[in-house]
């Protein structure tokens, strides 16, 4: 590891003598009246005082906790020094897509749990210093457009413009390939464009992050369903394409099938969401597509997904919005920080329970969900404890809108159009792990359409291997 | 963007277009659709492909401007252009040379209907069509129909135009006749897909509908179009259009057709009032004061 020798701004302070920084946000009264993001972001002086709380570790454990291992003492030493943008220049290093990943990746398990300060005291926040030099860098102006090598003569498809392929696309174009992303819906970006909300994940930043990799010369063409519109076979042997990257994600949304589910109100997460981010339906009627501004928002499941949905119904003006989870609070996979934001908002979580039906009225609009208690058994396959239900505790929430949150699987779309392409039993591609190669020669894949739903910095993560891999196949041939 | 090559009204309200799309045009096959979306704020509202012509790239759809989105799009003209469109969208027909194929068309279902029959006569089979509307002025494509049909009736509710009656009577006559019947395709109004599907059902006569669920993003990603067929969910966008008429649960389906009428009536009153000044002949049933046209409440009768 390269050694830093800074020369300090902000003098090291005494270990742990000065407390994490909070960032500055909304108060959840006001902000749940409007669609902007939630935290304003750091200053920069409280930026460089949180900086100086890292000890720089020799051997820093909080590197070995990204997936794709951002140098962070490195760069944390340049914020520091107040040296922002050069800051910015070293997370790029391993990290296209700083200004998200700061601020949706969940650090909590990531970066943060193993830096030696929170054995202590808390952990230096990592997650917050990087989207704050990310911010820096994007509004000051000065994103830097790293030198393109000579073209190679290679021709390369990505398939979903979600953050697998947008990290394909950026290392190989920068590699002198030629690169054109297909993107099935009319806006690239993937769940970061029509599933994280705008109080979460602002779109102009995502849009930035997108112009930046069309400007390295990447070609995208939206409206294109790989599959459908073209197959990926006819992309290597019609379209002259040298080799193609999936990266379709995770976009199968599971329901529960109980009587009931397809009454009017009801949505699965993707669509809730995708007509409120995508298609803007909030600004209804000046958008097009309406949604429901439901007063009584039941939202099923207790993941991110969950979270976002419930605050957009909050949003959207509703009363009362229940979180209707099926084990407690300890087992949610959502990011504690979501949570917390949830809670503050006011949503009410109704724990240890689960929907067994729903009641409409006679126009076949949802107003009723019939409900179970549950407690907790033995621990199930992934470990968490096995909910069981408590006979006789069923009782009804009245409700005029609900989000199944429970999770999406693979979309069938690529691998049923594609002869031969391997996937497993839930439908997913399988290909290697250091390498994105699937079972089809000049095929490559990642991401949530490999692993199934994660995360955005893991489908990076597997977006920079298959590129590596993409770029030796291309320049070698040897498969 | 999509430019569009060719703009014209068909019959009342009823307006072709033809659209550059190359890819679509060169991959399409009967019995798929496509999104348009015209502008940044606009839906994305499913049409059938009609026709297409891989030389020159277009794609050919038909509509009824019947809400804000299709009045909109109606308003467009050659030189136009589409912000988006994507597809081909949905399975393709299955087509084979069964035997006699009866084809239904219903006001606007003609369509869709029209590539779907063509296929069927080219695979071989005897063509026996059925084209009804409310009324002679609705009735579209018969000169276009009557060109590939062995065999062709033509009915409108009222009278006004060829046989009265619905086209259930003319399909029962053809049944009571003793035709022999392989399969029968039905694409118009839920409720006249559903009457077809009673009237074959008790002589086991395999028919074919066509849904039109509301939809959003189209690729099996949302689950707004969900249908209850032989009991089971299915997303019609990619397990469909097409399913079998005698499974499916046509109640749930026009009760989830309906479930934006509120905000279908609210847009439209906005876009007839659009600037405080009424848009006149530009959009459908805009033509009484107050604009209480009738296009708003129908529901989505079409496929
Ligand atoms: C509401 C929500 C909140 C989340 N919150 C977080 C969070 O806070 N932190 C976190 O780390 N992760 C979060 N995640 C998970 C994270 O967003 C995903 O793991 C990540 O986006 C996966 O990236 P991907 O590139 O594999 O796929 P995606 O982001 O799903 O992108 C796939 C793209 O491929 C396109 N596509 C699909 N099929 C085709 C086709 N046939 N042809 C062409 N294009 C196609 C899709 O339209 C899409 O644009 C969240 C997910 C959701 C849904
Ligand atoms: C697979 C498929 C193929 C279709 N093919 C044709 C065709 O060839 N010609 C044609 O005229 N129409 C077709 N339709 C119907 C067409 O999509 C609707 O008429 C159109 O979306 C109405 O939009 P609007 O804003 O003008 O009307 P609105 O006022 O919004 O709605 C009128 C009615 O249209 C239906 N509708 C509304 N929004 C949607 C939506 N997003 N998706 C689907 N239906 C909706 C509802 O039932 C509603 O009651 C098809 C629909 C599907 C699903
Ligand atoms: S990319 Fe994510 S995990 Fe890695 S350092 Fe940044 S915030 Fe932490
Ligand atoms: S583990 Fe913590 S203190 Fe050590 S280098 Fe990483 S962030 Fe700094
Ligand atoms: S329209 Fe979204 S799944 Fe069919």
């Amino acid at each position: 590891m390269a050694d830093v020798t800074p020369t300090p701004k902000a003098p090291r302070p005494k270990v742990g003598s000065i407390p994490r920084q909070p960032m500055p946000e909304q108060p959840p009264k006001v902000r749940v009246k409007n669609f902007k993001e939630v935290p304003y972001g750091l200053t920069p002086d409280l930026a460089i005082l949180e900086a100086s709380r890292c000890i720089q570790c020799k051997n820093p454990a909080c590197v070995k906790g990204c997936p794709v291992e951002v140098q962070i003492p490195e760069f944390i030493d340049l914020v520091r020094q107040g040296k922002f943008v050069e800051a910015a220049k070293k997370i790029k290093e391993t990290n296209a897509l700083p200004a998200i990943c700061g601020r949706v990746c969940p650090q909590e398990e990531q970066c943060e749990t193993p830096c030696v300060l929170g054995k202590k005291f808390e952990p230096v926040a990592i997650g917050r210093l990087e989207r704050f030099v990310a911010d820096f860098e994007r509004v000051t102006g000065v994103v830097e457009i790293p030198e393109v090598a000579p073209p190679t003569g290679k021709r390369v498809a990505i398939v979903g413009a979600g953050p697998a392929g947008l990290t394909v696309a950026g290392d190989l174009v920068k590699l002198g390939h030629d690169v054109t992303m297909f993107e099935a819906l009319h806006k690239p970006g993937g769940v970061l464009m029509y599933g994280i909300p705008e109080f979460r994940l602002p779109k102009d930043i995502v849009q930035a992050e997108l112009d930046y990799i069309c400007k390295l010369g990447v070609k995208l063409e939206c409206n294109v369903v790989i599959g459908k519109s073209v197959t990926i076979d006819e992309l290597l042997a019609e379209e002259g394409f040298h080799s193609v990257f999936i990266g379709t994600g995770a976009g199968l949304p599971y329901f529960m099938n109980i009587p009931g589910e397809n009454l009017i109100g009801i949505y699965s997460a993707n669509e809730y969401l995708t007509r409120s981010n995508l298609m803007k339906a909030y600004l209804f009627p000046e958008a097009d597509t309406p949604i429901y501004r439901g007063k009584h928002v039941a939202v099923v499941g207790g993941g991110n997904v969950a979270m976002d949905a419930a605050r957009t119904a909050m949003r959207m003006g509703a009363e009362k919005v229940y979180l209707v989870y099926r084990r407690s609070k300890k087992e949610m996979p959502a990011r504690i920080e979501e949570i917390h934001h949830a809670e503050e908002e006011g949503i009410e979580f109704h724990l240890l329970t689960n929907p067994l039906r729903f009641l409409g009225n006679e126009e076949s609009f949802v107003n009723e969900i019939e409900c179970q208690r549950m407690e907790l058994g033995e621990p199930d396959a992934s470990g968490r404890r096995r909910p069981v239900p408590v006979k006789g505790s069923e009782f009804r929430l009245p409700v005029d809108t609900v989000v199944m949150s429970i999770g999406n699987g693979a979309n069938p779309l690529v691998p049923a159009t594609t002869p031969g392409l391997g996937t497993n039993k839930w439908g997913n591609i399988l290909a290697d792990q250091e390498t994105g190669k699937t079972n089809k020669k000049g095929v490559f894949a990642g991401g949530d359409i490999v692993i199934g739903a994660a995360t955005v910095i893991l489908a990076m993560g597997a977006g920079r291997k298959a590129a590596a891999a993409m770029h030796s196949y291309m320049m070698t041939g040897a498969w | 963007m999509f430019p569009i090559v060719e703009c014209r009204e068909i019959a009342k309200n009823v307006i072709l277009q033809r659209i550059e799309a190359p890819r679509i045009a060169r991959k399409r096959k009967a019995g798929q659709f496509l999104i348009v979306r015209r502008g940044e704020l606009s839906e994305r509202i499913p049409l059938t492909i009609v026709g297409s012509d891989p030389a020159d790239g277009t794609v050919t759809i038909i509509f009824q401007a019947v809400g804000k989105s299709t009045a909109e799009l109606e308003s467009l003209k050659a030189g136009d252009s589409l912000l988006d469109v994507v597809g081909p969208l949905g399975l393709a027909t299955h087509v084979e040379n069964l035997g006699t194929i009866v084809g239904i068309g219903g006001g606007i279902g003609t369509a869709p209907l029209l590539p779907i029959a063509t296929a069927f006569q080219q695979a071989g089979n005897r063509l026996v069509s059925i084209v009804g509307a409310r009324t002679k002025d609705l009735i579209i494509l018969e000169e276009e129909m009557r060109a590939i049909s062995d065999q062709i009736t033509v009915t409108t509710d009222d009278g006004s135009y060829a046989k009265k009656g619905f086209v259930t009577t003319a399909l029962q006559e053809l049944i009571d006749a003793g035709t022999k019947i392989d399969l029968c395709v039905a694409i118009g109004p839920v409720p006249m897909m559903r009457a077809v599907a009673e009237v074959t059902r008790p002589h086991k006569i395999k028919t074919v509908v066509s849904l039109n669920p509301i939809m959003v993003d189209a690729t099996g990603m949302c689950g707004a179009c969900r249908v209850t067929v032989g009991g089971k969910t299915k997303f019609v966008c990619v397990d469909g259009p097409e399913f079998d008429g005698h499974e499916v649960d046509f109640k749930e389906l026009v009760m989830r057709n309906r479930a934006y009428l509120r905000e279908e009536k609210e847009a439209m009153d906005r876009y007839l009032h659009k600037d405080g000044k009424c848009m006149g002949s530009a959009a459908p049933g805009a033509g009484t004061p107050g604009g209480a046209g009738k296009a708003v409440v129908t529901t989505g009768g079409v496929s």
